[in-house]
């Protein structure tokens, strides 16, 4: 084949695969849309599952990413400041590195396993805490990598200049590090917060899923995705609705904070 | 927003969490029951304000749940012999019976047309006969057309007491077949779908296929399904007369905890698949216990509207009242 | 809160990931045991999966939900590699650069949709299709794998879009001024300076689609057997445990808990050598 026939076909066939990439996306999300959209009402939001609405369920999922958010938050920013403020160069820093960047695509199931035989075996019924720690585990990893490579952007004379003022190592890193790349640091949470609201594998057998309104985290627990995954292949049209609903408004709520802080990172920084 | 906005807001509402309960009682288990349960729990809900949380996830699931004493009470279509029952300390009768029935998907064959044979249902299930024109099935089918499609079965995903009581059916046809929660089943094309209503949900989509459902979800979702040969060789349409009909023949006593399994009953005009289902108490729990009796009286005593729109038989009145004194008996009433 | 105490502090939460890893691990392993000395290794060449009737023993053998795991993915990688690779070439050596943002923002919420939507979009809308025009009874292996692959695809792109930018311009326009054409030059000049990225990239997307669990538990269909074509229905081990963990107990519970070890091990060792030897973050 001719170089310049070649050159043309392989730019044609990956100007195609683009189109396919978003031809999925709005595949996806006009289905989303138009089948979600059908059932939205004002009583959706008002009511319990048991009575054909979301409320508790999204109350039930907000709860546990938000009671996660607090547990991932400070162990993963602290960590996120050992690795580059205080880790050196050094070989283990590098392998904790490492580690925890895989953990970031540890499968989400075998998450859900592990808390299943710490938090739910033991105690003898799901509950609302073996969800919130299975989501905390999901996050904290992504938290320590967003943490770490932000705080890698302040520049080095930044942090000698407060040296240099006389402050100590912890002033510099919480006041003057920690601040200058707050933006990136607060858009990683952001981030993995929108990350893990949406997942399913880790909630099935640790929160498992209630119809009523609970705020009893000992017990099992409202949530939005497993909900859908049972509601989704319910074999009547009124559950199907409300399976298509939940979810439009999950993916509404990821794509807003996914947006939210993508805008965040390009207008602040 | 600055992060430690972001960790007082949520530290705040963490603080702000009571323990409000979500329901009084707590249930897994069977999904065959799950429709009446439903209807039970949320008029019982309107009549006294309890609330009774009942998942129908499955059999397997229930049972596991009440040996570990997860749940308050479990629900199961697969009665527990009297032997595993002392060894869980688990207490048991059945709450209300019900049927399963063949539904299918083909094109032109509408409810209560197709009429299979007892070889016919053995052969679709065990792989004998793989397309819907096998001479087995056409034989007692002259008037319809029965495509030269190859048959889906659709089966459970979960263990469950439907399969239990459907494979119990299964082996009074023929006894090589195991009675088993999750078999391994032989069929050519075999689909699974978790519960009854993954499978009812695959049978409405994937066209040429059949599948086993508890009668409620064929009534609920208009579904097809098809004329049974009962034991004395005639082909029964399944409905609530049927099932009554069929339900005459079991015989529950309290010094075996009910255990019965209905089966393949005998009677001319018995619906062939009838299931009695069952309620599993923790023996310890005493106070609990009482209030699952309360439920399920409240139940025999106004339930038997609901059940029977729902396409289930309510228990005879005699049994019901024997079950009434086991409690006394048990002291858990 | 002295400097010593905030220093020990921020060094325990580093070392978290690792005491979560061997924390992980060391559970799984422990649960398993039942399991591993009833099947040892026979585990993974064995077919059958039943309980007994009182469910305290039986026979439970890994090679089904295995062999599923891998076609899957395989089938995935297989679809979503060159689409992947063409997406990061648009973006980084043919669009425009007004259309490279928006393109690069879709394709970045396509990787956000959360995984339980592919599964239920994937059942209703593109089950059917695959149904209508390659067979089968719609879930199955094949469908699948194609949603799977339609998932790991955006990941999978900006991974290798970003070691593809990091190729010097200088390179590139030397060759474009040897008269090279845009493929020469992708293939003779961006391909290799970024090769370690981008097989990182397809690694690390496979670790990602061999622990795939909603997606692919609406389609894989869900049953305990060996696929005899592209279009039947299987299972894999993340919907195994989805499906059946929740109620299994005593040896079959162990058994499923051997398969998480598994998956975790062999995930862990394929994300590794992707981060350690393609993508080393070292900076």
């Amino acid at each position: 084949m001719n170089r310049l026939v070649l050159n043309k076909v392989v730019l044609v066939l990956s100007t195609l695969s683009a189109f396919i990439g978003i031809g999925f996306l709005f595949w996806i999300l006009i289905t989303l849309a138009y089948k979600g959209m059908a059932g939205l009402s004002f009583s959706l939001f008002t009511k319990d599952l048991v009575e054909g609405g979301i409320r508790n369920l999204l109350v039930g999922q907000f709860t546990m990413a938000l009671m996660a958010t607090a547990i991932a938050v400070p162990l993963g920013v602290m960590a996120g400041i050992y690795l580059r403020e205080y880790g050196e160069e050094s070989k283990m820093t590098s392998v904790i590195r490492n580690l925890s960047d895989v953990m970031t695509s540890a499968p989400s199931i075998v998450i859900g396993v592990f808390v299943f035989a710490l938090l739910v075996e033991p105690f003898g019924t799901f509950n609302g805490w073996a969800g919130v720690v299975a989501l905390a585990i999901m996050m904290v990893p992504i938290i320590i990598g967003t943490t770490d490579n932000m705080l890698a952007l302040v520049p080095k004379e930044l942090r000698e200049a407060g040296i240099a003022l006389g402050g100590s190592k912890k002033q510099v890193i919480l006041q003057i590090v920690l601040k200058a790349a707050k933006v990136g640091v607060t858009t990683g949470i952001l981030l993995s917060f929108a990350r893990i609201i949406g997942e399913t594998a880790p909630l099935l057998f640790t929160s498992a899923n209630n119809q009523f309104f609970s705020m009893d985290l000992t017990d099992q627990f409202p949530s939005l995705t497993v909900s859908i995954y049972n509601l989704a292949t319910y074999p009547d049209e009124a559950s199907r609705q409300l399976a298509w609903s939940a979810a439009f408004v999950l993916t509404a709520i990821v794509l807003f904070i996914n947006l939210v802080g993508r805008y965040v990172t390009r207008h602040k920084q | 927003m600055t992060l430690r906005t972001i960790l007082t807001a949520t530290v705040a509402a963490s603080v702000a969490f009571t323990a409000v309960n979500a329901a009084d009682l707590k249930g897994r288990g069977a999904s065959f029951p799950g429709p009446v349960y439903k209807a039970w729990t949320s008029e019982y809900f309107a009549a006294t304000g309890h609330k009774v949380n009942y998942t129908p996830t499955g059999s397997g699931d229930g049972i596991k749940s009440i040996k570990k004493r997860m749940v308050d009470f479990a629900g199961s279509d697969k009665p527990l012999k009297a032997d595993k029952l002392v060894k869980a300390k688990l207490y048991m009768f059945p709450s209300v019976i019900g049927s399963i029935v063949l539904s299918y998907n083909i094109e032109g064959v509408k409810d209560g047309e197709l009429k299979l044979s007892r070889a016919a249902v053995d052969a679709i299930f065990t792989g004998k006969a793989t397309h819907w024109d096998d001479a087995l099935i056409t034989k007692n089918n002259a008037g319809l057309k029965l495509p030269h499609e190859p048959i889906t079965t659709v089966v459970r995903a979960d263990k469950s007491g439907t399969t239990f009581n459907f494979t119990y059916f299964l082996n009074k046809i023929n006894p090589d077949f195991k009675v088993s929660k999750k078999p391994t089943w032989k069929a050519s094309k075999v689909i699974a779908g978790k519960s009854n209503s993954g499978v009812s949900a695959n049978i409405q989509q994937i066209k040429n296929s059949i599948g086993y459902i508890e009668y409620s979800y064929k009534i609920k979702l208009g579904l097809p399904a098809a004329q049974i040969e009962n034991k004395e060789g005639l082909f029964i349409n399944p409905t609530v007369a049927s099932f009554q009909d069929a339900a005459k023949y079991a015989t529950w006593t309290a010094d075996n905890d009910f255990y019965a399994v209905i089966g393949d009953p005998a009677g001319a005009t018995s619906y062939p698949i009838v299931a009695a289902t069952f309620i599993l108490l923790p023996t310890e729990k005493t106070e609990m216990n009482k209030k699952v009796t309360a439920f399920i009286d409240w139940a025999y005593t106004h339930g038997d509207k609901a059940a029977t729109e729902l396409g289930y038989v309510p228990l005879p009145a005699s049994t019901k009242d024997e079950i009434r004194k086991y409690w006394e008996a048990k002291k858990i009433k | 809160m002295g400097a010593n105490l905030f220093r020990n502090l921020s060094f325990f939460s580093a070392t978290l990931s690792f005491f979560l890893l061997v924390g992980i691990f060391a559970v799984l392993f422990t649960y398993a045991q039942q399991s591993m000395q009833e099947f040892g290794f026979d585990f993974l060449l064995t077919e059958e999966w039943e309980a007994d009737e009182d469910d305290e023993g039986g026979i439970f053998g890994g090679y089904i939900p295995i062999i599923g795991t891998l076609l899957s993915t395989l089938i995935a990688m297989t679809i979503a590699t060159p689409l992947a690779m063409g997406i990061a070439i648009f973006l980084t050596e043919i669009a425009h650069d007004k259309i490279v943002k928006p393109f690069s923002i879709a394709i970045e919420l396509l990787a956000a949709i959360p995984s339980i939507i592919y599964g239920m979009w994937g059942l209703f809308y593109f089950a059917p299709i695959v149904q209508l025009t390659i067979g089968g009874n719609g879930v199955g292996l094949l469908t699948a794998g194609i949603v799977l692959a339609i998932m790991v695809i955006p990941y999978m792109a900006a991974i290798t879009r970003d070691s593809m930018n990091t190729t010097p311009d200088v390179l590139k326009e030397s060759a474009y001024a040897m008269g090279a054409t845009k493929f020469e030059v992708i293939k003779d000049v961006v391909m290799p300076y970024s090769k370690g990225g981008i097989i990182g990239s397809i690694i690390l997307s496979l670790g990602r689609a061999l622990g795939e669990t909603m997606a692919v538990a609406f389609l894989i269909g869900s049953i305990m057997s060996i696929p005899k074509s592209i279009t039947d229905p299987t299972t894999s081990i993340p919907v195994l445990l989805a499906n059946n963990f929740a109620e299994a107990q005593d040896l079959e519970i162990s058994s499923m808990y051997y398969l998480a070890l598994i998956l975790f091990v062999v995930s862990f060792a394929i994300i590794s050598v992707a981060k350690f030897y393609f993508l080393g973050r070292n900076k």
